[in-house]
Protein backbone atom coordinates (compact mmCIF):
# COMPACT_ATOMS: atom_id res chain seq x y z
CA UNK A 1 0.00 0.00 0.00
CA UNK A 2 1.23 3.55 -1.21
CA UNK A 3 1.15 6.64 1.74
CA UNK A 4 -1.02 9.19 -0.17
CA UNK A 5 -0.47 12.87 0.80
CA UNK A 6 -4.00 12.72 3.18
CA UNK A 7 -2.93 9.59 5.26
CA UNK A 8 0.67 11.32 5.82
CA UNK A 9 -1.23 14.13 7.00
CA UNK A 10 -3.76 12.09 9.53
CA UNK A 11 -0.34 10.67 10.28
CA UNK A 12 1.42 13.65 11.10
CA UNK A 13 -1.45 14.97 12.83
CA UNK A 14 -2.02 11.68 15.08
CA UNK A 15 1.67 12.31 15.84
CA UNK A 16 1.30 16.12 17.32
CA UNK A 17 -1.53 15.15 19.10
CA UNK A 18 0.11 12.06 20.42
CA UNK A 19 2.98 14.57 21.64
CA UNK A 20 0.98 16.95 23.05
CA UNK A 21 -0.30 14.24 25.15
CA UNK A 22 2.55 13.11 26.50
CA UNK A 23 4.23 16.82 27.09
CA UNK A 24 5.00 17.08 31.04
CA UNK A 25 2.60 20.38 31.29
CA UNK A 26 -0.30 18.18 29.87
CA UNK A 27 0.14 15.14 32.00
CA UNK A 28 0.69 17.10 35.31
CA UNK A 29 -2.84 18.39 34.63
CA UNK A 30 -4.44 15.11 34.25
CA UNK A 31 -2.06 12.93 36.81
CA UNK A 32 -4.61 14.16 39.78
CA UNK A 33 -7.85 12.85 37.87
CA UNK A 34 -8.98 9.51 39.19
CA UNK A 35 -9.95 8.67 36.19
CA UNK A 36 -6.40 9.17 34.88
CA UNK A 37 -4.76 7.37 37.90
CA UNK A 38 -6.98 4.47 37.16
CA UNK A 39 -7.01 3.96 33.21
CA UNK A 40 -2.47 4.72 33.66
CA UNK A 41 -3.18 1.24 36.58
CA UNK A 42 -4.77 -0.76 33.96
CA UNK A 43 -2.53 0.39 31.11
CA UNK A 44 0.75 -0.24 32.76
CA UNK A 45 -1.33 -4.01 33.89
CA UNK A 46 -2.02 -4.75 30.49
CA UNK A 47 1.32 -3.92 29.13
CA UNK A 48 2.68 -6.26 31.46
CA UNK A 49 0.16 -8.81 30.96
CA UNK A 50 0.60 -9.13 27.14
CA UNK A 51 4.50 -8.85 27.86
CA UNK A 52 4.55 -11.39 29.84
CA UNK A 53 2.15 -13.33 28.21
CA UNK A 54 3.72 -13.06 24.80
CA UNK A 55 7.44 -13.65 26.10
CA UNK A 56 5.79 -16.91 28.00
CA UNK A 57 4.33 -18.21 24.31
CA UNK A 58 7.52 -17.57 22.96
CA UNK A 59 10.09 -18.85 25.29
CA UNK A 60 8.10 -21.84 26.31
CA UNK A 61 9.87 -24.26 24.04
CA UNK A 62 12.75 -23.58 24.00
CA UNK A 63 12.76 -23.80 28.09
CA UNK A 64 11.32 -27.04 27.80
CA UNK A 65 13.74 -28.38 25.40
CA UNK A 66 16.66 -26.83 27.99
CA UNK A 67 14.57 -28.27 30.85
CA UNK A 68 14.41 -32.18 29.02
CA UNK A 69 18.06 -31.65 27.85
CA UNK A 70 19.02 -31.23 31.43
CA UNK A 71 16.90 -34.12 32.51
CA UNK A 72 18.48 -36.45 29.89
CA UNK A 73 21.86 -35.54 31.34
CA UNK A 74 20.98 -36.42 34.91
CA UNK A 75 19.24 -39.69 33.46
CA UNK A 76 22.40 -40.44 31.18
CA UNK A 77 24.51 -40.39 34.46
CA UNK A 78 22.24 -43.23 36.25
CA UNK A 79 22.03 -45.34 33.38
CA UNK A 80 24.67 -46.47 31.14
CA UNK A 81 24.09 -45.58 27.48
CA UNK A 82 24.27 -49.19 26.15
CA UNK A 83 21.80 -50.12 28.07
CA UNK A 84 19.22 -48.72 26.05
CA UNK A 85 18.35 -47.84 22.12
CA UNK A 86 14.92 -45.20 22.96
CA UNK A 87 14.04 -42.30 24.23
CA UNK A 88 13.63 -42.77 27.85
CA UNK A 89 11.30 -39.19 28.31
CA UNK A 90 9.01 -40.91 25.74
CA UNK A 91 8.89 -44.25 27.52
CA UNK A 92 7.09 -43.47 30.98
CA UNK A 93 4.86 -45.02 33.28
CA UNK A 94 2.98 -43.50 36.22
CA UNK A 95 3.39 -45.59 39.17
CA UNK A 96 1.65 -44.27 43.16
CA UNK A 97 4.30 -44.10 45.62
CA UNK A 98 2.17 -42.40 48.28
CA UNK A 99 3.47 -45.18 51.05
CA UNK A 100 7.09 -45.37 49.83
CA UNK A 101 7.52 -41.60 51.60
CA UNK A 102 9.73 -40.87 48.66
CA UNK A 103 8.05 -37.16 48.25
CA UNK A 104 5.32 -37.59 45.85
CA UNK A 105 2.24 -39.53 45.82
CA UNK A 106 3.28 -40.87 42.38
CA UNK A 107 6.46 -41.55 40.79
CA UNK A 108 7.06 -40.90 36.69
CA UNK A 109 9.58 -43.80 36.16
CA UNK A 110 11.65 -43.95 32.87
CA UNK A 111 12.29 -47.19 30.82
CA UNK A 112 15.30 -48.33 29.33
CA UNK A 113 14.52 -50.38 26.48
CA UNK A 114 17.01 -52.38 24.36
CA UNK A 115 15.18 -53.93 21.10
CA UNK A 116 12.35 -53.65 22.75
CA UNK A 117 12.76 -55.30 26.08
CA UNK A 118 13.43 -52.93 29.14
CA UNK A 119 17.00 -53.35 30.31
CA UNK A 120 17.08 -50.94 33.09
CA UNK A 121 14.47 -47.96 35.30
CA UNK A 122 15.48 -44.58 36.22
CA UNK A 123 13.18 -42.05 38.71
CA UNK A 124 13.61 -39.33 40.78
CA UNK A 125 12.66 -39.58 44.31
CA UNK A 126 12.82 -37.23 47.24
CA UNK A 127 14.63 -37.58 50.88
CA UNK A 128 11.56 -35.42 52.36
CA UNK A 129 13.66 -35.67 55.78
CA UNK A 130 16.97 -34.42 55.35
CA UNK A 131 19.15 -32.40 57.75
CA UNK A 132 17.43 -29.05 56.32
CA UNK A 133 14.83 -29.95 53.91
CA UNK A 134 14.32 -32.33 51.09
CA UNK A 135 16.96 -33.80 49.33
CA UNK A 136 16.01 -34.47 45.44
CA UNK A 137 18.11 -37.34 43.99
CA UNK A 138 17.57 -39.84 40.84
CA UNK A 139 18.02 -43.40 41.06
CA UNK A 140 19.26 -46.04 38.08
CA UNK A 141 17.95 -49.57 38.40
CA UNK A 142 18.76 -52.40 36.19
CA UNK A 143 16.09 -55.32 35.98
CA UNK A 144 17.57 -57.16 38.65
CA UNK A 145 16.89 -54.61 41.12
CA UNK A 146 20.69 -53.45 41.62
CA UNK A 147 21.39 -49.89 41.59
CA UNK A 148 23.15 -48.55 38.49
CA UNK A 149 23.78 -45.23 39.76
CA UNK A 150 22.65 -42.68 42.07
CA UNK A 151 22.77 -38.77 42.34
CA UNK A 152 21.48 -36.22 43.97
CA UNK A 153 19.56 -33.45 41.69
CA UNK A 154 19.37 -30.66 44.78
CA UNK A 155 19.51 -30.13 48.29
CA UNK A 156 20.03 -27.49 50.98
CA UNK A 157 22.64 -29.62 53.30
CA UNK A 158 24.98 -27.69 55.25
CA UNK A 159 28.35 -26.68 53.42
CA UNK A 160 31.35 -28.21 53.85
CA UNK A 161 29.64 -31.30 56.06
CA UNK A 162 26.75 -32.49 54.41
CA UNK A 163 27.20 -31.48 51.14
CA UNK A 164 29.63 -34.61 50.22
CA UNK A 165 26.02 -36.54 49.17
CA UNK A 166 27.05 -34.21 45.23
CA UNK A 167 29.31 -36.11 43.94
CA UNK A 168 31.22 -33.05 42.65
CA UNK A 169 32.17 -32.51 46.44
CA UNK A 170 33.00 -36.55 47.31
CA UNK A 171 32.47 -40.14 45.74
CA UNK A 172 30.08 -41.19 48.58
CA UNK A 173 27.88 -41.29 46.36
CA UNK A 174 29.60 -43.98 44.08
CA UNK A 175 28.68 -46.44 47.09
CA UNK A 176 25.59 -47.28 46.12
CA UNK A 177 26.49 -49.03 42.90
CA UNK A 178 26.09 -52.81 42.58
CA UNK A 179 23.84 -52.88 46.23
CA UNK A 180 20.24 -54.21 45.93
CA UNK A 181 17.64 -55.78 48.29
CA UNK A 182 18.94 -59.01 47.96
CA UNK A 183 22.52 -58.63 48.07
CA UNK A 184 22.35 -56.24 51.19
CA UNK A 185 20.42 -57.28 53.98
CA UNK A 186 18.12 -54.77 55.71
CA UNK A 187 19.83 -53.72 58.70
CA UNK A 188 23.04 -53.00 56.32
CA UNK A 189 20.78 -50.22 54.13
CA UNK A 190 22.24 -48.18 57.15
CA UNK A 191 25.33 -45.87 57.73
CA UNK A 192 28.12 -47.56 59.54
CA UNK A 193 27.18 -45.53 62.99
CA UNK A 194 23.72 -47.77 63.10
CA UNK A 195 25.34 -50.90 62.07
CA UNK A 196 25.24 -50.56 58.33
CA UNK A 197 27.19 -50.52 55.27
CA UNK A 198 27.62 -46.90 54.27
CA UNK A 199 29.95 -44.41 55.73
CA UNK A 200 28.85 -41.19 57.31
CA UNK A 201 30.43 -37.83 57.20
CA UNK A 202 32.07 -36.46 60.14
CA UNK A 203 30.27 -34.14 61.47
CA UNK A 204 27.08 -35.01 59.35
CA UNK A 205 25.50 -38.36 60.11
CA UNK A 206 21.75 -37.44 59.52
CA UNK A 207 22.55 -36.14 55.62
CA UNK A 208 24.05 -39.54 54.45
CA UNK A 209 21.07 -41.74 57.04
CA UNK A 210 18.15 -40.44 55.24
CA UNK A 211 19.82 -40.58 51.97
CA UNK A 212 20.40 -43.68 52.31
CA UNK A 213 17.23 -44.84 53.54
CA UNK A 214 15.29 -42.95 50.63
CA UNK A 215 17.14 -45.00 48.66
CA UNK A 216 16.37 -47.99 50.08
CA UNK A 217 12.63 -46.78 49.96
CA UNK A 218 13.02 -46.60 46.26
CA UNK A 219 14.11 -49.94 46.16
CA UNK A 220 11.15 -50.96 48.05
CA UNK A 221 9.20 -49.63 45.47
CA UNK A 222 10.63 -51.52 42.67
CA UNK A 223 10.70 -54.21 44.33
CA UNK A 224 7.17 -54.29 44.95
CA UNK A 225 6.16 -52.96 41.54
CA UNK A 226 8.31 -54.98 39.43
CA UNK A 227 5.54 -55.91 36.97
CA UNK A 228 4.25 -52.67 36.33
CA UNK A 229 7.85 -51.39 35.80
CA UNK A 230 9.42 -54.13 33.51
CA UNK A 231 6.29 -54.31 31.57
CA UNK B 1 37.37 14.55 33.33
CA UNK B 2 34.95 13.21 31.22
CA UNK B 3 32.11 13.61 33.90
CA UNK B 4 30.38 16.28 34.87
CA UNK B 5 30.07 17.02 38.29
CA UNK B 6 26.57 16.04 38.60
CA UNK B 7 27.07 12.59 37.51
CA UNK B 8 30.19 12.61 39.33
CA UNK B 9 28.39 12.92 42.02
CA UNK B 10 25.89 10.88 41.67
CA UNK B 11 28.72 7.84 41.04
CA UNK B 12 30.14 8.74 44.40
CA UNK B 13 27.06 8.41 46.44
CA UNK B 14 26.03 4.77 44.46
CA UNK B 15 29.32 2.85 45.45
CA UNK B 16 30.18 4.87 49.07
CA UNK B 17 28.68 7.98 50.51
CA UNK B 18 24.88 6.88 49.88
CA UNK B 19 26.02 2.75 49.55
CA UNK B 20 22.66 0.70 49.56
CA UNK B 21 24.18 -1.85 52.03
CA UNK B 22 26.32 0.96 54.53
CA UNK B 23 24.18 4.07 54.51
CA UNK B 24 20.60 2.66 53.22
CA UNK B 25 21.33 -0.85 54.88
CA UNK B 26 18.83 -1.86 52.55
CA UNK B 27 18.89 -5.67 50.09
CA UNK B 28 20.14 -7.27 52.90
CA UNK B 29 18.04 -10.39 52.44
CA UNK B 30 19.50 -11.18 49.01
CA UNK B 31 23.14 -10.05 50.30
CA UNK B 32 23.18 -12.58 53.24
CA UNK B 33 21.46 -15.29 51.69
CA UNK B 34 23.73 -15.51 48.07
CA UNK B 35 27.64 -14.16 50.10
CA UNK B 36 28.45 -17.36 51.02
CA UNK B 37 31.26 -17.47 48.64
CA UNK B 38 32.28 -14.48 46.06
CA UNK B 39 31.43 -16.05 42.68
CA UNK B 40 27.59 -16.32 44.39
CA UNK B 41 28.83 -12.45 45.10
CA UNK B 42 29.27 -11.87 41.60
CA UNK B 43 26.62 -13.47 40.16
CA UNK B 44 23.72 -11.98 42.14
CA UNK B 45 25.74 -8.62 42.16
CA UNK B 46 25.88 -8.89 38.40
CA UNK B 47 22.40 -9.78 38.03
CA UNK B 48 21.07 -6.48 40.08
CA UNK B 49 23.48 -4.56 38.21
CA UNK B 50 21.66 -5.03 34.91
CA UNK B 51 18.07 -5.04 36.72
CA UNK B 52 18.08 -1.84 38.62
CA UNK B 53 19.82 -0.01 35.51
CA UNK B 54 17.06 -1.21 33.70
CA UNK B 55 14.56 -0.73 36.10
CA UNK B 56 15.57 2.94 36.90
CA UNK B 57 15.91 3.80 33.09
CA UNK B 58 12.43 2.97 32.97
CA UNK B 59 10.74 3.95 35.57
CA UNK B 60 12.33 7.47 34.55
CA UNK B 61 10.82 7.83 31.33
CA UNK B 62 7.63 6.92 32.39
CA UNK B 63 7.60 8.99 35.17
CA UNK B 64 5.62 11.60 33.72
CA UNK B 65 2.64 9.29 33.24
CA UNK B 66 2.61 7.88 36.80
CA UNK B 67 0.40 9.95 39.29
CA UNK B 68 2.06 9.91 42.31
CA UNK B 69 -1.16 8.28 44.86
CA UNK B 70 -0.49 5.03 42.79
CA UNK B 71 2.99 5.67 42.19
CA UNK B 72 4.34 2.47 44.40
CA UNK B 73 1.86 -0.11 42.84
CA UNK B 74 3.23 0.51 39.41
CA UNK B 75 6.58 0.76 40.84
CA UNK B 76 6.43 -2.64 41.86
CA UNK B 77 4.25 -4.23 38.17
CA UNK B 78 7.58 -2.60 36.48
CA UNK B 79 10.21 -4.22 38.49
CA UNK B 80 8.56 -7.55 38.84
CA UNK B 81 7.57 -7.73 35.47
CA UNK B 82 11.51 -6.55 34.19
CA UNK B 83 12.39 -9.11 36.52
CA UNK B 84 10.65 -11.84 35.11
CA UNK B 85 11.56 -11.01 31.34
CA UNK B 86 14.82 -11.53 32.30
CA UNK B 87 14.15 -15.10 34.10
CA UNK B 88 12.29 -16.15 31.09
CA UNK B 89 15.02 -14.99 28.69
CA UNK B 90 18.10 -15.65 30.65
CA UNK B 91 16.19 -19.34 30.76
CA UNK B 92 15.59 -19.75 27.14
CA UNK B 93 18.37 -18.54 25.76
CA UNK B 94 21.56 -18.76 28.40
CA UNK B 95 20.12 -21.30 29.82
CA UNK B 96 23.83 -22.60 31.55
CA UNK B 97 24.38 -18.67 32.77
CA UNK B 98 20.67 -19.60 33.86
CA UNK B 99 21.50 -22.37 35.71
CA UNK B 100 23.75 -20.28 37.98
CA UNK B 101 22.32 -16.90 37.56
CA UNK B 102 18.79 -18.66 37.90
CA UNK B 103 18.42 -18.12 41.68
CA UNK B 104 19.56 -15.22 41.87
CA UNK B 105 17.08 -13.45 39.68
CA UNK B 106 14.10 -14.38 41.29
CA UNK B 107 15.88 -13.05 44.10
CA UNK B 108 15.93 -9.77 42.86
CA UNK B 109 12.37 -8.85 42.97
CA UNK B 110 12.63 -9.03 46.78
CA UNK B 111 15.26 -6.21 47.02
CA UNK B 112 14.01 -3.34 47.85
CA UNK B 113 16.49 -1.04 46.85
CA UNK B 114 15.31 -1.14 43.33
CA UNK B 115 11.96 0.05 45.18
CA UNK B 116 14.02 3.03 46.93
CA UNK B 117 15.69 3.86 44.15
CA UNK B 118 12.37 4.03 41.92
CA UNK B 119 11.33 6.33 44.75
CA UNK B 120 14.07 8.34 45.98
CA UNK B 121 15.82 8.51 42.37
CA UNK B 122 14.41 7.68 39.33
CA UNK B 123 11.08 9.22 39.42
CA UNK B 124 12.42 12.57 39.96
CA UNK B 125 15.22 12.75 37.45
CA UNK B 126 15.88 12.49 33.79
CA UNK B 127 16.47 9.37 31.88
CA UNK B 128 20.39 9.73 31.67
CA UNK B 129 20.65 10.38 35.40
CA UNK B 130 18.37 7.78 36.37
CA UNK B 131 20.58 5.07 34.10
CA UNK B 132 23.68 6.20 35.70
CA UNK B 133 22.34 6.59 38.61
CA UNK B 134 21.21 3.13 38.69
CA UNK B 135 24.41 1.93 37.43
CA UNK B 136 26.04 3.34 40.03
CA UNK B 137 24.02 1.67 43.12
CA UNK B 138 24.13 -1.19 41.15
CA UNK B 139 28.18 -1.31 41.24
CA UNK B 140 28.00 -0.59 44.85
CA UNK B 141 25.73 -3.67 45.57
CA UNK B 142 28.50 -5.20 43.34
CA UNK B 143 31.44 -4.07 45.24
CA UNK B 144 29.87 -4.64 48.62
CA UNK B 145 28.82 -8.51 47.73
CA UNK B 146 31.66 -9.42 46.35
CA UNK B 147 34.01 -8.01 49.43
CA UNK B 148 31.39 -10.00 51.65
CA UNK B 149 31.74 -13.10 49.77
CA UNK B 150 35.59 -13.11 49.13
CA UNK B 151 35.62 -12.54 53.05
CA UNK B 152 33.15 -15.09 54.25
CA UNK B 153 34.71 -17.68 51.46
CA UNK B 154 37.85 -17.02 52.97
CA UNK B 155 37.43 -17.48 56.31
CA UNK B 156 35.49 -20.03 55.89
CA UNK B 157 37.15 -22.57 53.60
CA UNK B 158 40.70 -20.90 52.59
CA UNK B 159 39.64 -20.36 49.07
CA UNK B 160 38.67 -17.60 46.72
CA UNK B 161 36.42 -16.82 43.81
CA UNK B 162 35.40 -21.08 44.10
CA UNK B 163 33.58 -21.73 40.76
CA UNK B 164 33.96 -18.77 38.99
CA UNK B 165 34.78 -20.61 36.19
CA UNK B 166 31.27 -22.40 35.84
CA UNK B 167 30.06 -18.27 36.14
CA UNK B 168 32.31 -16.70 33.92
CA UNK B 169 33.47 -19.54 31.35
CA UNK B 170 36.76 -21.47 31.49
CA UNK B 171 39.19 -18.35 30.91
CA UNK B 172 38.47 -16.98 34.30
CA UNK B 173 39.52 -20.31 35.94
CA UNK B 174 42.46 -18.34 36.82
CA UNK B 175 40.73 -16.56 39.51
CA UNK B 176 40.15 -19.23 41.41
CA UNK B 177 43.42 -19.64 44.06
CA UNK B 178 43.42 -21.17 47.57
CA UNK B 179 44.59 -18.29 49.97
CA UNK B 180 45.12 -20.70 52.83
CA UNK B 181 46.34 -24.24 51.93
CA UNK B 182 45.32 -26.97 53.88
CA UNK B 183 43.03 -25.25 55.68
CA UNK B 184 40.38 -26.86 57.92
CA UNK B 185 37.31 -24.55 57.69
CA UNK B 186 35.70 -22.44 59.85
CA UNK B 187 32.12 -23.58 59.29
CA UNK B 188 29.96 -20.52 60.87
CA UNK B 189 31.19 -18.41 58.14
CA UNK B 190 29.40 -19.75 55.17
CA UNK B 191 26.44 -20.16 57.95
CA UNK B 192 23.60 -16.88 57.73
CA UNK B 193 25.21 -15.88 61.14
CA UNK B 194 28.68 -15.49 59.84
CA UNK B 195 27.17 -13.20 57.19
CA UNK B 196 26.00 -10.93 59.55
CA UNK B 197 29.01 -11.12 61.60
CA UNK B 198 31.52 -10.51 58.21
CA UNK B 199 29.20 -7.71 56.75
CA UNK B 200 29.26 -5.85 60.64
CA UNK B 201 32.84 -5.87 60.55
CA UNK B 202 33.16 -4.51 57.22
CA UNK B 203 30.75 -1.44 58.06
CA UNK B 204 32.93 -0.79 60.63
CA UNK B 205 35.58 0.11 58.47
CA UNK B 206 33.70 1.94 56.43
CA UNK B 207 32.64 3.80 58.99
CA UNK B 208 36.30 4.15 60.73
CA UNK B 209 38.12 5.14 57.20
CA UNK B 210 34.86 7.93 56.70
CA UNK B 211 35.89 9.36 60.17
CA UNK B 212 39.90 8.74 58.89
CA UNK B 213 38.67 11.34 56.09
CA UNK B 214 36.24 13.50 57.96
CA UNK B 215 39.25 14.56 60.48
CA UNK B 216 41.60 15.51 57.55
CA UNK B 217 39.25 16.92 55.57
CA UNK B 218 41.08 20.17 55.00
CA UNK B 219 43.74 18.88 53.13
CA UNK B 220 41.22 16.61 50.75
CA UNK B 221 39.86 19.11 49.58
CA UNK B 222 42.55 20.63 48.43
CA UNK B 223 43.75 17.46 46.75
CA UNK B 224 40.18 17.50 44.60
CA UNK B 225 40.99 21.16 43.80
CA UNK B 226 44.16 19.98 41.82
CA UNK B 227 42.46 17.42 40.16
CA UNK B 228 39.79 19.59 39.14
CA UNK B 229 42.13 21.91 37.23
Amino acid sequence: MKLTPAHREKIAALLAYLNRWLAPDHLATLRPKLAFQTGILAGFSLIASVLLGVTNCTTQDSIQQRLDEDLKSSLAEVVPANLYDNDLLQDTVIIPSAKYNIGSAQTLVYKAKKAGEVTAVAFKFTAPDGYSGAIDMIIGIDRDGKILGVRVLSHKETPGLGDKIELAKSPWILSFNGFSLDNLSPEKWAVKKDGGQFDQFAGATITPRKSVQATQRSLQLFQDEKDTFLK
Amino acid sequence: MFLSENYRKIALEGIWNNNIVFSQNLALCPLLAVTGTATNGLGMGLATLVVITASNGLISLCRHLIPADCRIPIFVLLIATLVTLVDFLMNAWAHELYKVLGLFIALIVTNCALLGRAESFAYKQPVKESLWDGFMMGMGFLLVLVALGAAREISASGTLFANASVLLGESFKFLEVTIIDDYHGFLLMALPPGGFIMLAFIIVGKRLIDSALANRKVPVQTVVAVVEE
